[in-house]
C-alpha cells in the first residue's frame, strides 16, 4: 500500500461554477503533482473594458459571474465612484448593504443546499435528493427563490442588476415594497433554524492546515462587507488602494486563472477568513449558531467555510431585517432616484483617475480597479476574484490532505479532494469548469 | 409518454442563465417534472455522453476546443436550443472582437499569453445549426418555459420581432429619449417586457437587433435629439458586436 501509484485526473469538476481540472500523481507512494487547472475559455473582461466609458463598467463586470453579479456590481460601482470622486449618500450605502446581504444569502444558500450537501448525503447531486430528501429540496429552492425576489424588488432582478449604478439607484423602492421584503425576510427565518438542523445533523471531513487569512477589517462595530481596509490573520494591515501588494498575481501556466501570495506562499479568502477576522462582529443570532455548531476563530479546518456561510447567513438575514425595518421607519428621499445616463450630457464631471473596490462577496474579497483618462473612459482595469487568491491555497490543501489519506479508496481520495476544491466554492466562471474522473493504477 | 433526455452544456458565459433556472424556485420542480435532465455539470456529477433529444446550450464560441465540442453536442441532439446573448448573439464575449486578439491576450497575460488560445467570438448559430433560441441577458424566464412548451409540443417558437419599444410603451414609461438619454429600445428585439427601462435603467440591446431596424426612423430620432451616430454604434458593439461575421 505505501508505494502506491495514483493518477487522478477529474476534468470539469462538476458542481463548480466554473471550469477546473484536478491532477494528482503519486509515484511509488510520494506526492509528485498536485494541481488545481483552471481551464475554462478566458473571456478578456479586463481587455474588453478599454475603450468604454466608466459608466458602462457596471453593466458589463456585473456578466463576469452570474451568482456573484450584485458583488460585481458593488466592486465596480464603488471602483468607478473612487475614481470619479463620487461619495454615496448615506441612504445608498445602506441600500447597497443589503443588497449584498441578499447576494451573501442567496449565494450561500445555494452553495449550502445544492451543491455541497449531496456530498455529505452520500449523493452525486441535488437530483436524487428530490426524491429521498424532498422537504430538504423544496426549503432550498424556497429559500432562494425568496432572495430572488427581494432582489428583484431592490435592483430589478437578482441575475445582473439593473437599477444599481454609479451615483446610486434609479428606482427607490416603495413604502409596500419594504413591507413585503420584511416579511419575506422574517419569513425566511424559519426556513434558516431548519438550516442549522440539518448542518448539524452533517459529518465534515476532519482536516486542518494553519494558513493566512485575509479579508476587510474595520475598526468601528460593524462586520465589515461592503467597505474597509484589508487585514489579515497573520497582522497586515493595508489600505484598499494598495491591493496589488497584497494579491501579488502571477500567472502560472497551468491555468487560465490567475494565482496570489501574501506573507505566505498561500492565502486564503471567504467566509471561514470573514469569520476568523471579524467572529466578534456578527450579529449576536450569528454568535449563536456559531457557538451551537462549535465553530470557533482561528479555525483551520477548509471543509468548514461551509459552516462558516451557514454562521454568516445568519448574520446577512437579521442585519438585513434591521437595514429594512430602519428604511421603513426613516422615509426614504426619493428625490435621490438618479436618472441614468447623466453622463451623455456631460451633468457628471469625468476626471483622469484611478479608483479601487474592495468588497467581500460570497467567496470572499474582490477587487476592481480601473484607470480613467480625462473624458472618463477606461484606459487599464484590473479585477481580482476571491477564486484566483484561493486556488494556491487549495492547492497547498491538496498537498497535505493527499499524503495522510493515501490509505483510502481511490474514488475516497477523489471524493475527498473534489469536496475540499468545492468547499472553496470555487467560482471559476469568472475567470475561466471539472468531469471525467480518470483513474490510473500504474 | 417518455419523458425527453436533456443535457444542459455551458461555453464562455457568467452562468447566469442557469441560475435563472434555480430562481424559478419550487415551480422548478414541475418543469424538471416534465424532462429528464441527464447532464448537467454545474449541478450534477453524473455523466451522460449518450444522444440527446434536447440540448440547452448558453455561452459563446471562443476557442478551438470549443467548436469542437459544439460540433459533438449537435451530432448528439435532436433539438438544440441556444440559451441567453452570450449563445444566441454573442453578447458581451463580442466586445472582444473590437480588438486584435494578440494584443488583448498580451494585455490580460502578459507574457503568458501563449497558454491562452482564443478565437472571434461567435454565437452558436454561427458555428452549428440551432433550432430554438432565447434571447436576453440573462434569459427572461417567462420566454424560456414559452420555448420550453414549444419544443416539447414539436412546435416552431418566433421570437418577436418588434422593439422593445412597443412593451415599454405599453407599460406606460417614460420614454428615455424625453429625458435626453439615449436607449437601444428602438433597434432591440421585444421578449423581456421592457425589464430595464421598468426599472429605471435604458435598453442595452442585450435581446439582439430587429431583423429589420427601421433605420430611417432610428435616424430621425437621432437628428432629433441630437445624438451621434458613433455614441449609438458603440452602444449596440456591447451586444451585438458578433453580427459583423453574418
Ligand atoms: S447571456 Fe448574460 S446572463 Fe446569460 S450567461 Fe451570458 S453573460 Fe451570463
Ligand atoms: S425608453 Fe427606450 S424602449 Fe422605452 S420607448 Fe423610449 S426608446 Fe423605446
Ligand atoms: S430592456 Fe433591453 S437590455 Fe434590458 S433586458 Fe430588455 S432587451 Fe435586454
Amino acid at each position: 500500500m505505501d508505494k502506491r501509484n495514483i493518477n487522478i485526473n477529474v476534468e470539469y469538476l462538476t458542481r463548480v461554477e466554473g471550469h477546473g481540472n484536478i491532477v494528482i500523481n503519486v509515484k511509488e507512494g510520494r506526492l509528485d503533482t498536485c494541481r488545481l487547472d483552471i481551464v475554462e475559455a478566458p473571456r478578456f473582461f479586463e481587455g474588453m473594458l478599454r475603450g468604454r466609458s466608466i459608466f458602462e463598467a457596471q453593466h458589463i463586470t456585473s456578466r463576469i459571474c452570474g451568482i456573484c453579479a450584485c458583488g460585481h456590481t458593488l466592486a465596480s460601482i464603488q471602483a468607478a465612484e473612487d475614481a470619479l470622486g463620487i461619495t454615496p449618500t448615506e441612504q445608498t450605502i445602506k441600500l447597497r448593504k443589503l443588497l449584498l446581504h441578499l447576494e451573501m444569502l442567496d449565494s450561500h444558500i445555494l452553495h449550502i443546499y445544492l451543491l455541497v450537501a449531496p456530498d455529505l448525503l452520500g449523493v452525486k447531486s441535488f437530483v436524487p435528493l428530490i426524491n429521498s430528501h424532498n422537504e430538504v429540496v423544496r426549503r432550498a429552492l424556497r429559500m432562494k427563490k425568496t432572495c430572488n425576489d427581494m432582489c428583484d424588488i431592490l435592483v430589478g432582478r437578482h441575475v445582473h442588476p439593473i437599477s444599481a449604478i454609479v451615483g446610486g439607484f434609479t428606482k427607490l423602492p416603495r413604502q409596500s415594497d419594504l413591507d413585503a421584503m420584511l416579511d419575506m425576510l422574517k419569513k425566511m427565518r424559519t426556513d434558516m433554524d431548519a438550516t442549522v438542523e440539518l448542518a448539524a445533523s452533517l459529518k465534515f471531513p476532519i482536516f486542518e492546515r494553519d494558513t493566512e487569512y485575509v479579508a476587510l477589517i474595520s475598526d468601528d462595530g460593524e462586520y465589515p462587507l461592503l467597505m474597509g481596509d484589508i487585514g489579515s490573520t497573520d497582522g497586515v494591515r493595508m489600505n484598499k488602494k494598495d491591493y496589488k501588494k497584497i494579491t501579488n498575481e502571477f500567472v502560472v501556466p497551468h491555468s487560465s486563472a490567475k494565482h496570489a501570495k501574501l506573507s505566505r506562499e498561500s492565502y486564503a479568502v471567504g467566509a471561514l477568513a470573514r469569520f476568523n477576522l471579524n467572529s466578534e462582529k456578527l450579529h449576536p443570532k450569528a454568535k449563536e449558531v456559531a457557538t451551537a455548531v462549535g465553530l470557533k476563530p482561528k479555525c483551520i479546518n477548509p471543509y468548514l467555510n461551509t459552516v462558516a456561510q451557514l454562521v454568516e447567513s445568519f448574520h446577512c438575514l437579521e442585519d438585513a431585517i434591521s437595514i429594512v425595518e430602519d428604511l421603513k421607519n426613516t422615509s426614504l428621499h426619493y428625490d435621490e432616484e438618479i436618472v441614468v445616463g447623466l453622463n451623455e450630457q456631460h451633468k457628471i464631471p469625468v476626471r483622469a483617475d484611478n479608483g479601487v473596490g474592495a468588497v467581500e462577496v460570497p467567496r470572499g474579497i474582490l477587487f476592481h480597479n480601473y484607470q480613467t483618462d480625462k473624458n472618463g473612459i477606461i484606459t487599464n482595469a484590473n479585477c481580482i476574484i476571491p477564486t484566483n487568491q484561493n486556488t494556491g491555497n487549495i492547492e497547498y490543501d491538496m498537498m497535505e490532505l493527499v499524503p495522510e489519506i493515501l490509505d483510502k479508496s481511490d474514488e475516497e481520495i477523489t471524493l475527498a479532494i473534489e469536496m475540499l476544491v468545492r468547499s472553496y466554492d470555487p467560482c471559476i466562471s469568472c475567470s475561466t469548469h471539472l468531469l471525467n474522473i480518470k483513474f490510473v493504477n500504474k | 409518454m417518455k419523458k425527453p433526455k436533456v443535457g444542459i452544456f455551458d461555453f464562455a458565459c457568467c452562468e447566469g442563465c442557469q441560475l435563472q433556472i434555480a430562481n424559478i424556485g419550487e415551480d422548478v420542480l414541475d418543469v424538471l417534472g416534465s424532462i429528464d435532465v441527464v447532464e448537467w455539470r454545474e449541478v450534477m456529477s453524473e455523466k451522460w455522453g449518450k444522444n440527446l433529444d434536447i440540448a440547452i446550450v448558453e455561452g459563446s464560441i471562443t476557442n478551438p476546443h470549443a467548436v469542437k465540442r459544439i460540433q459533438r453536442i449537435r451530432k448528439k441532439a435532436k433539438i438544440l436550443i441556444a440559451y441567453g446573448s452570450c449563445a444566441t448573439i454573442g453578447g458581451v464575449n463580442g466586445m472582444k472582437n473590437n480588438f486584435n486578439l494578440d494584443d488583448i491576450r498580451k494585455y490580460v497575460y502578459g507574457d503568458s499569453y501563449r497558454f491562452f488560445p482564443t478565437e472571434m467570438t461567435k454565437a452558436v448559430h454561427q458555428t452549428v445549426k440551432v433550432d430554438y433560441f432565447v434571447n436576453g441577458c440573462p434569459v427572461y424566464i417567462p420566454e424560456f418555459v414559452a420555448v420550453l412548451k414549444a419544443v416539447l409540443q414539436g412546435v416552431p417558437y418566433y421570437v418577436p420581432d418588434y422593439p422593445v419599444c412597443v412593451e415599454c410603451k405599453l407599460n406606460e414609461n417614460v420614454c428615455m429619449y424625453d429625458r435626453k438619454v439615449t436607449c437601444l429600445g428602438p433597434v432591440t428585439r421585444a421578449g423581456c417586457n421592457a425589464w430595464c427601462i421598468n426599472n429605471g435603467n435604458i435598453c442595452y440591446g442585450c435581446r439582439g437587433m430587429v431583423s429589420n431596424p427601421n433605420e430611417k426612423g432610428a435616424q430621425d430620432v437621432l437628428a432629433k435629439y441630437k445624438i451621434p451616430m458613433d455614441l449609438i454604434l458603440n452602444k449596440m458593439n456591447m451586444y451585438n458586436k458578433c453580427r459583423e461575421l453574418g
